[in-house]
């Protein structure tokens, strides 16, 4: 999933995605790997605005380089007590080349264990992914008490290559209980329009 | 049963160095110069006294010979001595500096009667080398005071404590002398006081060593008098003594992977899982390498410990080799044996999560795997710390439903340049890394004041707003401070949160 450091959209999708692929009464712990620059460029997690099931799960990791957040990575991918791993790197390193993506790939499959990788200020480079996003902010709706305060988050959802799934563009709203997508409006959104187009989960991996 | 070993640093001194006939001393150093600790008989009788400056010491006895004092040495030893002495008695406890308290309840039969047990435990110590003074007594209290003031009687009655100075009641100088003043010099006196008045006077004081009525009642078994019993740590240990001394890794890996086997044979005995390791390599040269290792929990694998050593031993200088390898382990946790998988594959699937902890924060370092835990605060930063992780969450108040906030925090908030501000306070266009934006929808202000029981009285308010710019982007800003506040100059915005 690409994203850019100037918003938190990257890892928010992820972890509605996430989030929206997870069984219910999940109680395992999850796995949040950052390296140092997107340590430094967005942020650390901050609990009480992580999404209510995930707050007391978290388990971060820093890391110095891509190669440790690599290692980390797969580790944690390889560990059968994590609900799923998320990572968090910036740029194009040399150490996530094709044949590192592939190796984390497999390692998911094999496992069972979905990987969110989320590229921070990155150019879509030869990925091995099974589904690539390209996440952005969306402006929100505004919600029902507070028209001048921002609403629920949006995200405008890019899947540029998949396998099993042709390319698309979405609007996807963490609204109430799950994650709705509809599709991109050329004008503001302006009613509850969008909630019949698309009630099914796009979180297959 | 109370031991006072009254001149524990003396005799200690003469068991390792060799009788001394003439005065002897042992000095302390203190900022004022040499003081003298303790004393042997001669010098004593040459009048030399514990607590004199080794000059004036010098003026009354020229012959005193004089060596350092070594307390945490004699402090060591008392504790050796502590477990030596539970062969009378099922727990012992020190009483520092020279005492120790033995549990003898139910035990003197085995001796045939208190008195005998006395006798030997009399000539024990005199065996030993040890000039110490016994009693027996049903409190702990009432066999210190014994021990010290009335040597060599056992099962003593209250009558005979009424007899004792006040001092007997282990007490502070300074509550000793105030007893003194008040003319009270026996123990037996304290109880010719009205209860009340004594209440009153030491009401302020809650430490057992500074109130003479807790030491009475405790004297006399009126109220409990927890100790804390000195135990011998058992530490796991195995070790491989090496007929070759080894230079290469590959055998060191065999060593270890022995080792690790022996240790976990060794730990499952006991039911026990290591929490701390210690390797230590005894190389030919005389030089010792130690490798230390935490574990986040209880494991006696041996796969898994030999696997996180096998990390550690990269920079390892065999030299001309090494010859003897010990592996130990100071801290250990129950761990109850378990059955085995019963599907084969459960154990192909994956580490276990403390497997993976434990090689993360090999390699990464120990501060680079935490979680976060709520901590009681206002401020957005400080309500958050980190804490390693598998431990158990301390209790916390509960997120209120109605805060909304920020994915993620940065952990310096960055400053913003308001470029131009709505007479509300709210700014309509704000540049931040470079780039202007322009905000389209704002909640707030939520006012959130500093803290003042912890932080300075300079210290300003900040007002969040909760925003969302033109093309969507969700920020947590606040001004730091009101205008015209008398804290500073004109507020100031920064930038702390990114929402998803």
């Amino acid at each position: 999933m690409f994203a850019a450091t100037r918003e938190a959209s990257g890892a928010g999708m992820a972890l509605a995605l996430a989030l929206d692929g997870a069984q219910m009464g999940e109680e395992r712990p999850w796995l949040w790997v950052q390296d140092a620059t997107a340590l430094r460029r967005t942020g650390r997690p901050y609990r009480p605005g992580l999404p209510p099931a995930l707050r007391h799960r978290l388990i971060h990791v820093v890391a110095k380089t891509p190669e440790d957040a690599l290692f980390a990575l797969e580790e944690g991918l390889r560990c059968r007590d994590l609900a799923f791993v998320l990572g968090e790197l910036t740029g194009n390193p040399k150490a996530l080349s094709f044949t590192a993506q592939r190796r984390l790939s497999l390692a998911a499959e094999k496992h069972g264990t979905p990987l969110w990788l989320v590229r921070l200020d990155a150019a879509r480079d030869l990925s091995s992914a099974r589904l690539r996003w390209e996440a952005r902010a969306a402006p929100s709706r505004p919600p029902r008490w507070d028209r001048h305060a921002p609403g629920a988050p949006a995200w405008h959802a890019e899947l540029f290559r998949a396998r099993a799934h042709p390319p698309g563009q979405w609007i996807l709203r963490d609204d109430g209980p799950g994650l709705v997508a509809a599709p991109p409006a050329r004008t503001p959104d302006h009613g509850d329009l969008g909630g019949g187009a698309g009630d099914r989960s796009l979180a297959a991996y | 049963m109370a031991i006072w070993v009254a001149a524990l640093a003396i005799d200690r001194w003469q068991l390792t160095e060799g009788e001394r006939a003439g005065p002897f001393a042992l000095l302390s150093e203190t900022a004022h110069g040499p003081r003298i600790a303790a004393t042997n008989a001669a010098a004593r009788e040459a009048g030399v006294r514990a607590g004199t400056m080794l000059a004036d010491a010098r003026a009354l006895c020229p012959e005193l010979a004089v060596a350092p004092a070594d307390p945490a040495g004699d402090r060591a030893f008392l504790e050796s001595l502590a477990l030596w002495a539970q062969r009378w008695g099922p727990w012992t406890a020190l009483d520092p500096p020279d005492g120790l308290l033995v549990d003898v309840t139910g035990a003197a039969h085995l001796f045939a009667g208190e008195t005998a047990m006395l006798a030997e435990a009399q000539a024990l110590l005199a065996r030993r080398g040890l000039t110490a003074r016994l009693a027996i007594a049903p409190t702990a209290g009432a066999a210190w005071a014994l021990a010290h003031f009335l040597p060599f009687r056992g099962g003593e009655d209250v009558h005979a404590l009424d007899q004792l100075p006040v001092a007997a009641l282990r007490l502070d100088p300074a509550t000793v002398l105030i007893l003194r003043r008040l003319g009270l010099k026996r123990i037996g006196e304290l109880s010719g006081v009205a209860r009340d008045a004594l209440a009153r006077r030491f009401r302020n004081t809650r430490a057992p060593a500074a109130n003479p009525l807790i030491r009475l009642d405790q004297l006399l078994g009126k109220v409990p008098e927890p100790l804390l019993p000195v135990l011998a740590p058992e530490v796991p240990l195995v070790q491989r003594r090496l007929m070759e001394p080894i230079r290469h890794r590959a055998l060191l890996d065999q060593v270890l992977g022995d080792l690790c086997a022996d240790l976990a044979r060794v730990l499952e005995g006991k039911a026990l899982g290591a929490r701390r390791l210690e390797l230590g390599l005894w190389k030919v040269d005389g030089e010792v390498l130690v490798r230390r290792l935490e574990l986040a929990a209880a494991s006696r694998d041996p796969a898994h410990i030999c696997r996180l050593f096998g990390a550690r031993l990269d920079d390892v200088d065999a030299g001309f080799g090494i010859e003897l390898a010990r592996l130990r382990v100071p801290w250990c946790e129950p761990l109850a044996l378990c059955q085995r998988d019963f599907e084969a594959a459960a154990e192909e699937h994956g580490t276990s999560l403390a497997a993976c902890i434990d090689r993360l924060s090999i390699r990464l370092g120990e501060g680079a795997v935490r979680r976060p835990v709520l901590h009681a605060s206002h401020l957005p930063e400080r309500a958050q710390r980190w804490e390693r992780p598998l431990t158990a969450e301390p209790a916390s108040q509960g997120e209120l439903a109605f805060h909304a906030r920020p994915l993620k925090l940065f952990d310096r908030a960055e400053p913003i340049a308001v470029l131009y501000a709505s007479p509300d306070g709210l700014p309509r266009r704000f540049r931040w890394r470079g780039e202007v934006h322009e905000i389209a929808r704002a909640e707030g202000p939520e006012r959130i004041a500093p803290e003042w029981w912890r932080e300075r009285g300079t210290v300003r308010l900040r007002d969040y707003y909760r925003i969302e710019d033109s093309t969507g982007r969700r920020y947590w800003i606040y001004r730091h401070g009101l205008a015209g506040d008398g804290r500073g100059g004109a507020p100031e915005w920064f930038l702390q949160g990114l929402y998803a």
